[in-house]
């Protein structure tokens, strides 16, 4: 069954990605035991969760033939809104927080996702555009003034530290919505939909789904998901203020490539996402322990990211073979 | 508007050619004229606090204005209007270096002394400018800080700065690693690199926290530094243990000094830098002479260097007994 041929050989790339985040986290304890503490471990998915969220929703763009570069502005702008209306309304609760910042953040991934619907315009551009919207918006907004942790509610601010077996409100966050999205992506019909509108766009339309629809629905996605993490993000340190996350969106699609998504679009695993999250998590985490200067920081990365692209373009070449191979 | 300038221009030079310039400063009170950025702005309302206090000293008046946004434009037509008021010098923290330089040239041609503080004018458009401190003296104010905290003076520390090619953050370091002659119980173990964002500082903060079990001091030099700093001494539960300092703002610092996760840091105090700059320009227009050390009254002697730029003082240390009050200026 092509099916089952297609996850296996996804399978296997999440197999060798994972055995490579294994060995670099085993060189790591071994240099610094202390590394592999239960403690350090749930610091360690706790500073990797708001990547894990991000590269998620991230993953069904690039799935559906897109990109969303305005994430870490989206993320940015939610974040301050969220604080804001936290310092103005103390008393709203934690749900509220949530609510407005994940609902924010699916109308600024809606207004993505209509332009490239609806206007047929290029994904980068559009992206690149409303990542200078977003961001730009942030000044006026909160008229260029921080919102410090004394301003913020104290239920705002306790909420993604608080523990559960041990591990942080953010965490588990991280981790429903990597089980959630693993079981989702598998299971429903509008994920497959995705899957076939990215794959070959042409097909699925002539197969009855849209694909502009299908992309439409990823940047919605996408941009309620960045918008949730603009609270926990402005939650978890504590502050908020014009340019929070600034850049972080090239570490959200690099965790993306690294996991295996076919930046071409169709291709790609939530569990391959999950695991590229956990390498850059374990490698920004480990380096400044091991004593490794910030330039060779970056070095690291960048050569991760074109080994993972290399490895995914060789594996896609190999994806496109099998129905020949199937003939024969 | 042109036409009303050049009239008032006009009315201006008549009245000097008439009056002569020695009348001027003994018809009354030395009038200065202390401009903002903007009105409205905390930090400014703290500077007039100073300056009206140096007045009081010095037998002098204040005129304190700016635009109502903070734009070069803005300045421009305050200082035409107290130019206009023949005032006999003026204040000013420019919000452009040089666009406000032929405005204040054309002061300067009518005898009104210009000084510069907190934000520099361009050397063309000013006869000083009163920086709040010097990296020297910022240098040695957070090792004093880090040595006061440390217990008995020594002990492990470590810095989160910015990025590494950022010039005043190596400049601040430099002169940190000279003050750290002077103290040989302090030992700086690891210099950290935050790049300014919250994620990398608090990462940053988090594994220089691990690698130093015994750390006593955790240091930065930048404002969304110290803050992750902060963040991460709490969130790893080693509050009191491992100690907070560095440059911050105390809006920004003060539920961590509070809490004592930050017990004291730094940075210039506003009501100190408006005193200083009021003392000078009043000096200056009293005949004093910027080639020479000038007195700033309680803040001691300021010597202006050949670029016409001084230091005020060390910065100003913040701690729970005043942090509050600062917290609601800036």
């Amino acid at each position: 069954m092509k099916g089952l041929r297609d996850l296996s050989d996804a399978a296997r790339r999440d197999l060798v990605l994972g055995g490579l985040t294994l060995a670099v986290f085993l060189a790591v304890t071994v240099a610094f035991p202390g590394f592999a503490a239960p403690r350090s471990l749930a610091g360690l998915l706790d500073d990797t969760a708001i990547l894990i969220l991000l590269a998620l929703g991230q993953m069904l763009v690039i799935l559906a033939r897109g990109i969303d570069l305005s994430v870490a502005a989206n993320l940015a702008l939610c974040g301050m809104l969220a604080a804001l209306v936290d310092r103005a309304f103390p008393g709203l609760g934690v749900a509220v927080a949530i609510g407005i910042a994940s609902v924010a953040g699916a109308v600024l991934g809606a207004i993505n996702g209509l332009l490239v619907w609806k206007l047929r315009l290029p994904p980068i551009v559009v992206t690149l555009g409303t990542l200078s919207i977003y961001g730009g918006v942030i000044y006026p907004l909160s008229g260029g003034a921080w919102v410090n942790e004394n301003e913020m509610s104290p239920a705002f601010v306790a909420f993604t530290r608080a523990g559960f077996l041990g591990l942080s409100t953010l965490s588990w966050f991280a981790i429903v919505a990597a089980i959630a999205f693993v079981l989702g992506l598998r299971y429903l019909r509008v994920a497959r939909a995705l899957y076939a509108a990215g794959g070959n766009p042409e097909a699925a339309a002539c197969s009855g789904i849209d694909p502009g629809r299908m992309q439409f629905l990823a940047y919605l996605a996408c941009g309620a998901i960045a918008g949730l993490c603009g609270y926990l993000w402005v939650a978890k340190f504590a502050v908020a203020y014009t340019d929070i996350a600034l850049g972080f969106e090239l570490q959200v699609i690099a965790a993306c490539l690294i996991g295996g998504v076919a930046i071409a679009g169709g291709s790609g695993t939530a569990l391959g996402v999950v695991i590229g999250c956990l390498f850059i998590g374990i490698i920004r985490n480990s380096l400044p322990l091991v004593g490794i200067s910030a330039f060779w920081q970056m070095f690291i990365n960048g050569v991760v990211i074109i080994a993972a692209v290399l490895l995914s373009a060789r594996n896609r070449a190999h994806v496109r073979t099998i129905l020949e191979s199937r003939a024969a | 508007m042109t036409r009303a300038t050049l009239l008032s221009m006009l009315c201006a030079i008549l009245a000097l050619a008439g009056c002569g310039k020695s009348e001027a400063p003994r018809s009354g009170a030395t009038r200065v004229g202390v401009v903002a950025k903007s009105l409205g702005n905390g930090f400014f309302d703290a500077v007039r606090k100073g300056a009206d206090e140096a007045a009081k000293e010095l037998g002098a008046e204040v005129i304190f204005t700016g635009p109502t946004t903070p734009t070069a434009e803005g300045q421009i037509e305050v200082l035409n209007a107290l130019i206009a008021q023949r005032v006999d010098a003026i204040a000013v923290s420019a919000n452009d270096p040089d666009a406000l330089v032929p405005t204040l040239t054309r002061a300067r041609d009518r005898g009104i002394k210009v000084v510069s503080y907190d934000s520099a004018v361009a050397q063309a458009g000013r006869d000083a400018h009163l920086a709040p401190s010097s990296d020297q003296l910022i240098g040695e104010t957070v090792i004093a800080l880090t040595a006061e905290l440390a217990s008995e003076g020594r002990g492990k520390f470590a810095v989160v700065s910015a990025t590494p090619t950022s010039t005043n953050q190596n400049s601040w370091l430099d002169q940190m690693r000279k003050a750290l002659v002077a103290r040989p119980g302090l030992d700086l173990v690891g210099v950290a690199y935050g790049d300014d964002v919250s994620d990398k500082s608090y990462r940053e903060a988090v594994a220089l926290l691990k690698q130093h079990p015994d750390l006593a001091v955790l240091v930065s030099i930048s404002s969304i530094g110290i803050v992750a700093s902060a963040r991460a001494v709490e969130d790893q539960g080693l509050t009191g243990r491992v100690k907070v300092t560095g440059l911050g703002l105390p809006s920004e610092l003060a539920g961590y000094v509070q809490k004592g996760v930050v017990p004291k840091f730094a940075i210039w105090n506003p009501i100190d830098l408006g005193y200083s700059a009021m003392q000078i320009a009043v000096q200056l227009a009293r005949g004093g002479d910027a080639g020479k050390p000038l007195s700033m009254g309680r803040m001691g002697e300021v010597t202006f260097a050949a670029d016409g730029v001084g230091a005020m003082s060390k910065p100003f240390v913040y701690d729970a007994s005043n942090v509050a009050e600062f917290a609601q200026i800036f």
